[in-house]
């Protein structure tokens, strides 16, 4: 923030996150991302640590331990319900069997064999299709937060004739599931292997392509609010103080709407890491695939053969995601309530 | 940020820069010197610089392909980038930062959608790909018989460099011909026991060449003499090659192929030339049919009994899985609502869990788990039973839900959650206060605050699960398949994945029909969208 504008800190509107902690995040549900926007980024409670709120009076104290029992019952059958698919993947990739049948007997016998045989195997290169796919929704992701800020600032700062027009239109648009035009996105870019063979059918880059299509449409309208919350007297200001308006954007805009900019960037990546139906069209050859698309043929092939190995490559490629997700919980959580799906 | 430190005043970001700033502003000399040749306008000089080389590339490769629409698009974009970024002028502003959005969003998403709704009113498809003359081409040469009374020609294969060619050797010399070359002498080759030792200019495939390339040596067609009547020269297996001539002739005069025995097999002007028995000659062409792909979803003869079942069930898969998500996560969410609970943050992280967990990997773990013969579920918790969790269609149907339900339920109890702790703790009190119920509390205010606040949730929820691809064909394959049904549709297919079978999985690749459902899906999920929409505040947005 080197203008000479620079709003002190107190002025910045993302403090606001600290007021106004009655007002939840869901305030600005889906598609009214305006209603006080900046409230979406307040942590909710999950973080807050345990035990905040001990210290009640004794004789609630023991009518809780009374009532509170069948409380804790449900909530354990939520959270067996919740993992024991998880714990029987980890079982299983641990597993000495590797076969379906040999994985039911939980941690029975312990074992790094299915991890070796993945990243060994030369017929299911693991590791090319682990690379694959986070080239793919790295590269997506970061294409979708870079279009994606661009067109909110267009549309949260400038006033142009079509402006209105346009946002309308967005909205439609994002009404389209792209998922459904797979017969024309096939035929489209086998047109383009022609032209450009390094982004046509069965490539990565082609891929990134398609999943940048969607990226103004679907997100566009997160940000557009998000944007309208920061105060256009900064912008004047700085303005004013002769910095351009690429200076604007990206000196003073950007780091200020970077909560959004973390949502929809992590959103767009779990999109894409998941997609299955689109890559699967796309991608024919076994050296381009991504996980979804190479875990999926190498598990359909030999279901009950192949277990021990899949589990191992299912927890090994879980492992990145789900960090990230716990890592960046409060920004997600957030993202959500303000109306995004994961995919 | 640090750029701009070093470089006060200097157009400091990457990306666009330059022009548009500073109009009417008081000039201010200390900067003013800088503006126009700072880092950011190098950068996109850069850019600009890789993008128009990028398009210029496409162009030529466009040009030489005879891609011609690319052609024009490439053309289009490129002069629209260079304006956009170089022209001067302030009311170019939003366009710079819309462009490249825009570029992706109408190519990938707008002019797909078109090219969809295009294709549905085509027979487009396996057996009608490609256009009337390559169609015409085609079934020349599949059609094809041996000349009677001619011999056979010892051939060798040899690789140049428009392709295969094929050598032979006749009156002591070695004569060699292409696809587009009748068979020729050639100058320096040399022969040995009938074999093409040595051809200038080509290389001489060896047994293990030729095996690689048979898929392209079985379309080889070498003309014998400039005569057609001569016929063409075709190889199976490297070695011998015989003359083949057509069968099928066009007779342009009558738009009909004529088989050489005299059947006259007539254009039907529906993209495929049709005998007098009523076979008709594969491949065919692409045409316009107009609503026959529509016509053949409603008839209940083709694909009308599939459609409807797969509809209904389409739909009560959606609402069931968001109904289901809903109420689980919202009793969870309701019981972890007391402050007082203990744990109940591990408990949150923990159910947390199945939702940060890639949705198509815990998918196919539960497949693994409800596999009937060897699953953990049956094998383990029910003792060895074998309940066809999978293989028995309203099993199936249960099946999807629950992992469905799995698969959704910590998203709606961090919804609610959120919801939840916004409802004003007053109106409790006064509630309490009026003498009402927990039951009361619960209809009266509850409920109500919380549909409002999630209302617009549970229809993206929804609509994401009308099309929720993964969760049926990775869990089912759309199975267990329907054996009296021949378009292989199966008991949990969803729209989507009926689609999908149509257009890639069947024998029979049906782009033009799958298109024409994909435009009956866009068309239910946008009325049920508008309907639902005209309610949103998203509208009081746009201001």
């Amino acid at each position: 923030m080197s203008t000479p504008t620079t709003p002190t800190p107190g002025d910045r509107p993302g403090d606001d996150r600290s007021s106004g902690t009655d007002r939840a995040p869901w305030a600005a549900a889906a598609g009214a991302p305006s209603a006080g926007t900046s409230n979406t980024l307040q942590p909710t409670d999950t973080l807050r640590p345990p035990g905040a709120a001990t210290g009640s009076p004794r004789p609630r104290r023991r009518r809780r331990s009374a009532r509170g029992g069948w409380k804790h019952l449900a909530a354990i059958a939520a959270c067996v319900f919740a993992l024991f698919p998880l714990v029987y993947a980890l079982s299983a990739s641990l597993s000495a069997s590797g076969s379906l049948l040999g994985s039911n007997q939980l941690f029975s016998d312990v074992t790094g064999a299915n991890y070796t045989n993945l990243l060994t195997d030369p017929q299911n290169p693991y590791l090319t299709w682990f690379g694959n796919s986070m080239f793919v929704s790295v590269t997506t992701a970061v294409g979708t937060v870079l279009m994606g800020a661009a067109a909110a600032y267009a549309f949260s700062r400038f006033r142009f004739r079509s402006r209105k027009g346009g946002l309308l239109a967005l909205l439609v648009i994002q009404m389209f599931p792209q998922l459904l035009a797979f017969v024309a996105i096939f035929l489209l870019l086998f047109a383009i292997s022609e032209v450009y063979p390094f982004m046509g059918l069965n490539s990565r880059l082609g891929l990134v392509a398609v999943y940048l299509g969607g990226a103004l449409g679907a997100n566009t309208f997160l940000m557009y609010g998000f944007f309208n919350t920061i105060p256009k007297d900064l912008d004047e200001a700085a303005s004013i103080d002769g910095a351009s308006h690429a200076q604007i954007y990206w000196t003073m805009i950007l780091p200020l709407v970077t909560p959004i900019l973390v949502v929809v960037g992590m959103l767009s990546f779990i999109t894409s890491f998941s997609d299955f139906l689109l890559a699967q069209i796309v991608l024919q050859d076994p050296e381009q695939y991504t996980l979804a698309v190479g875990l999926y043929q190498f598990v359909a092939v030999q279901f009950g053969e192949n277990w021990g190995v899949f589990t191992a490559g299912a927890i090994l490629a879980a492992i990145p995601v789900v960090a990230m997700f716990l890592f960046l919980q409060r920004f997600i959580v957030s993202g959500l309530t303000g109306g995004a799906v994961k995919g | 940020m640090s750029t701009s430190t070093t470089a006060p005043g200097g157009t400091a970001a990457p990306g666009q820069t330059r022009d548009g700033d500073g109009l009417g502003e008081p000039l201010d000399l200390r900067r003013s010197h800088s503006r126009g040749f700072g880092l950011g306008f190098v950068v996109k000089l850069i850019l600009m610089a890789l993008i128009n080389a990028f398009g210029l590339y496409g162009i030529l490769a466009a040009w030489a392909a005879g891609s011609w629409g690319i052609l024009a698009f490439l053309v289009l974009a490129l002069v629209v980038a260079d304006l956009v970024y170089f022209l001067p002028t302030r009311r170019l502003l939003p366009a710079k930062y819309l462009f490249p959005g825009l570029i992706f969003l109408l190519v990938f998403q707008i002019f797909v959608v078109i090219y969809t709704a295009a294709t549905a009113f085509t027979n487009y498809g396996d057996g009608h790909n490609a256009s009337k003359d390559a169609a015409i081409t085609q079934l020349t040469t599949t059609y094809e018989q041996r000349i009677e009374g001619t011999d056979a020609y010892p051939v060798t294969v040899l690789e140049g460099e428009d392709g295969l060619a094929l050598a032979t050797v006749r009156d002591g010399q070695v004569l060699v011909g292409t696809a587009d070359q009748p068979l020729t002498p050639l100058d320096g080759a040399t022969a040995a026991d009938g074999r093409i030792a040595e051809a200038p200019g080509y290389e001489v495939l060896d047994y293990g060449g030729v095996v690689a390339v048979a898929g392209e040596l079985s379309d080889l067609r070498v003309p014998v003499g400039e005569q057609e009547a001569e016929g063409v020269l075709r190889t199976d297996d490297g070695r011998t090659a015989y003359a083949y001539e057509p069968t099928l002739v066009h007779d342009e005069a009558a738009d009909a192929m004529v088989a050489d025995d005299g059947t006259v097999y007539a254009n039907n002007g529906e993209g495929a030339f049709v005998g007098p028995d009523g076979e008709a000659l594969r491949p065919g062409w692409r045409v316009f049919v107009g609503l026959d792909n529509f016509g053949a979803i409603f008839d209940p003869e083709v694909l009308g009994g599939p459609f409807v079942a797969v509809t209904l069930w389409t739909f009560a898969f959606a609402i069931l899985s968001v109904a289901l998500t809903f109420f689980l996560g919202l009793l969870l969410a309701i019981l972890f609502n007391d402050e007082k609970l203990r744990f109940r943050n591990l408990y949150r992280a923990i159910i947390f869990l199945p939702y940060a967990f890639p949705g198509f990997l815990s998918i196919l773990i539960w497949a693994g788990l409800l596999n009937t013969d060897f699953g953990f579920v049956n094998e383990i918790l029910l003792g060895g039973t074998a309940v066809p969790w999978l293989d028995n269609a309203w099993m199936a149907k249960l099946s999807v839900v629950l992992v469905n339900l799995w698969l959704g339920f910590p998203y709606m109890f961090l919804v609610t959650t959120g919801a939840l702790q916004a409802i004003p703790g007053e109106l409790y009190e006064s509630a309490e206060m009026d003498g009402a119920g927990p039951v009361r509390q619960f209809r009266a205010i509850t409920l109500p605050m919380l549909l409002v606040a999630v209302g617009p949730m549970l229809i993206a929820s929804f609509a994401m699960n009308f099309n929720n691809f993964n969760v049926i064909y990775l869990l089912t394959g759309g199975g267990p398949q329907d054996l009296e049904s021949t378009t292989g549709v199966g008991g949990t297919d969803i729209l989507i994945s009926f689609v999908y079978k149509i257009a890639f999985a069947g024998g029979n690749n049906d782009y033009g029909l799958a298109s024409a459902l994909s435009i009956l899906i866009f068309i239910m999920v946008a009325v049920i969208s508008a309907l639902t929409f005209r309610r949103s505040k998203a509208l009081e947005e746009i201001s």
